[in-house]
């Protein structure tokens, strides 16, 4: 047991140069203590989901719940089965808006991404600059005529008005340009040779070899898609996404407390799954993501 | 051919026409591929960005066309609205704290972790990542600082016997920004983080070694002797995700503080333009506003990416 710990805490050999044993203490414990802050709300998302109502409410207020049940879970069941629409028809729009939004990004971004990346021509430069300098400002501060033009558009209360927007992000672009820019050359010169056309090595050659960037960029994307109830555009309740209903029961007042816990720990563990399972993918696009002047 | 290329002397201008077609034509196969994804960005947000600045000099209402009035909305957001004053004040207050705040923190948590070996390394960043992409779940701090004794921070201190009655932390102006402040730092160890984190796995080990023999003698020399100067394109992009999230609080400080919030303590740009915009529909005005907010935004990322060039030089 003492081994495993002295394991966990030892830093790794290569790195030893320039490492005090006092520095090494002191900036562990400062580790831990942040680690603590981050992770305490965290913890307690999950304590509550397991804690029975009465125990959501007592003084003192308790951080780990003494009789642990599942009612919190059943409780929610049983109200999602009794709601106006559906739950089947929930998770039906979440999977499209979601699934469209993240597989439209996808493809759209890697499709313009790789001319930018591996081709000159004219005008690739400004349009990369663009959506650079699109980076530098937030979606909130269009929020307004963005509206007036996706009903403009006559696509006001339809799942496009949350799908196309989303497939235009500009992050997405940025990240999956910085990630070809590493795919050699000579592989594409062999293409040109045999006199394959442009799509086709996109879609042979290129794709497969960026497979971490277009993970990081589905997940990214999806975290943007899950987290949005889109009560914005759509009207519909027929139209909305799980995360709307979900929403819903966390507004809902004091008599849903025990629900609402389950249901935050729901929407908080959907997307660090996904998270978790690309994680060595995401750091690797990561890694290429620098500003290069 | 020849008769083509003498004439290129006589009409350098004709040339460059002719080449700049020719490259266009050529080229047209990746025009198409990259016509989808401009075109929507295009449309949702370069327009976007263009129609704001023109309805900022504008009475618009949605309902009836808009009426072009000149500078009326910008005369009256600097000297006739106090609230924005408050907005102004309270959104640099926050980016000044978050924003680099939050970058340090990036940066300090990235390098710590990385002196972990890989297994603890993918578990602390996933821990300190968490937070920033589990949607609402910092909904959880409406619960730590609920109003009443059953709140988990009242609770611990009147345990404590350090304050006598509970606090309604969120509704009384002077905690509201601290506590936005303090939510916000939680929420955003994002995107500049992970940037970081994989800059610094990118870094050739074998430099560190050098350092060493060339007189480097603390991890503190390391790291703006070889390390920082290493991960600068890492850092400018960093930079630019956290400024641009620093500017635009609003979510955190509509859900936990409200909006309007008590005396419009925890109000900033955005959730003024909200309020002005989605709520009071004074499209013209609030367009003002956001241009405004555009600029700032665009502005403090030069300067931050113009500062950076100069690190370790």
């Amino acid at each position: 047991m003492k081994k495993n710990i002295k394991r966990f805490f030892r830093i790794k050999r290569t790195r030893k140069i320039n490492r005090s044993l006092a520095g090494n203490m002191s900036l562990f414990i400062f580790m831990g203590i942040c680690g603590l802050f981050m992770a305490a709300p965290l913890a307690l998302i999950i304590s509550n989901a397991f804690k029975p109502l009465d125990e959501l409410f007592r003084y003192p207020p308790l951080l780990f719940p003494r009789n642990p049940s599942f009612d919190n879970f059943s409780d929610l069941a049983v109200l999602m089965s009794n709601s106006w629409v559906p739950l089947s028809r929930y998770i039906l729009n979440t999977v499209i808006i979601v699934g469209g939004g993240t597989i439209g990004h996808v493809m759209l971004a890697s499709l313009a991404a790789y001319p930018l990346a591996k081709r000159d021509f004219p005008g690739a430069k400004l349009l990369f600059s663009v959506v650079v300098l699109s980076l530098m400002f937030h979606w909130q501060v269009t929020q307004i005529p963005n509206y007036l033009i996706i009903s403009k558009l006559g696509i006001n209360n339809t799942y496009l008005a949350l799908i196309l927007p989303a497939s235009a992000f500009g992050l997405g672009l940025y990240l999956m340009k910085q990630f070809m820019e590493q795919i050699p050359d000579s592989l594409l010169e062999s293409a040109v040779l045999d006199g394959a056309r442009e799509f086709q090595i996109y879609w042979s050659i290129v794709m497969p070899n960026v497979k971490p960037a277009w993970l990081t960029l589905a997940v990214l994307q999806f975290q943007q898609m899950w987290g949005n109830t889109g009560s914005t555009f759509l009207r519909d309740e027929q139209l909305k996404p799980l995360q709307f209903s979900l929403q819903q029961i966390v507004s809902s007042g004091p008599a849903r407390q025990g629900a609402a816990a389950v249901v935050t720990l729901i929407i908080a563990a959907i997307p660090i799954t996904f998270f978790m399972l690309c994680q060595s993918n995401i750091i690797e696009t990561m890694a290429t993501s620098g500003m290069k002047e | 051919m020849v008769c083509f290329m003498s004439n290129v002397a006589a009409n350098t201008s004709k040339k460059n026409e002719w080449s700049l077609k020719y490259r266009i034509r050529k080229n047209r196969e990746l025009y198409f591929m990259i016509a989808p994804y401009f075109t929507l960005f295009f449309l949702f947000t370069i327009l976007p960005v263009i129609t704001s600045m023109v309805l900022s000099f504008s009475t618009f209402n949605v309902l009836e066309p808009p009426v072009f009035t000149g500078w009326p909305n910008y005369i009256r957001l600097f000297i006739n609205d106090d609230i924005f004053k408050i907005a102004v004040r309270n959104t640099l207050i926050l980016a000044v704290i978050t924003g680099p705040i939050s970058y340090l923190m990036c940066l300090l948590f990235a390098w710590i972790i990385n002196e972990f070996r890989p297994g603890v390394r993918a578990f602390l960043t996933l821990i300190f990542y968490a937070p920033s992409i589990s949607g609402n779940a910092y909904l959880i701090w409406n619960l730590i600082l609920r109003g009443d004794r059953y709140g988990l921070l009242n609770g611990l201190l009147l345990e404590l016997n350090l304050i006598d009655s509970a606090k309604i932390w969120l509704k009384t102006e002077t905690y509201v920004l601290f506590f936005l402040i303090i939510v916000q730092l939680w929420l955003s160890l994002g995107t500049g983080f992970l940037t970081f984190i994989a800059g610094l796995q990118t870094i050739d080990k074998t430099l560190y070694e050098a350092g060493a023999v060339d007189g480097v003698k603390n991890r503190w020399q390391e790291l703006w002797y070889i390390t920082l100067p290493c991960m600068k394109p890492q850092l400018m992009f960093g930079a630019v995700m956290q400024i641009t999230q620093s500017f635009a609080i609003s979510d955190v400080s509509i859900n936990l503080a409200g909006n309007p919030s008590v005396n419009y303590a925890g109000a900033t740009i955005v959730t003024h333009l909200i309020d002005l915009g989605s709520i009071r529909y004074e499209m013209g005005y609030s367009s003002a506003i956001a241009t405004i907010l555009f600029l700032l935004m665009i502005a403090t990322n030069k300067l931050a990416q113009k500062a950076l060039k100069k690190v370790g030089t």
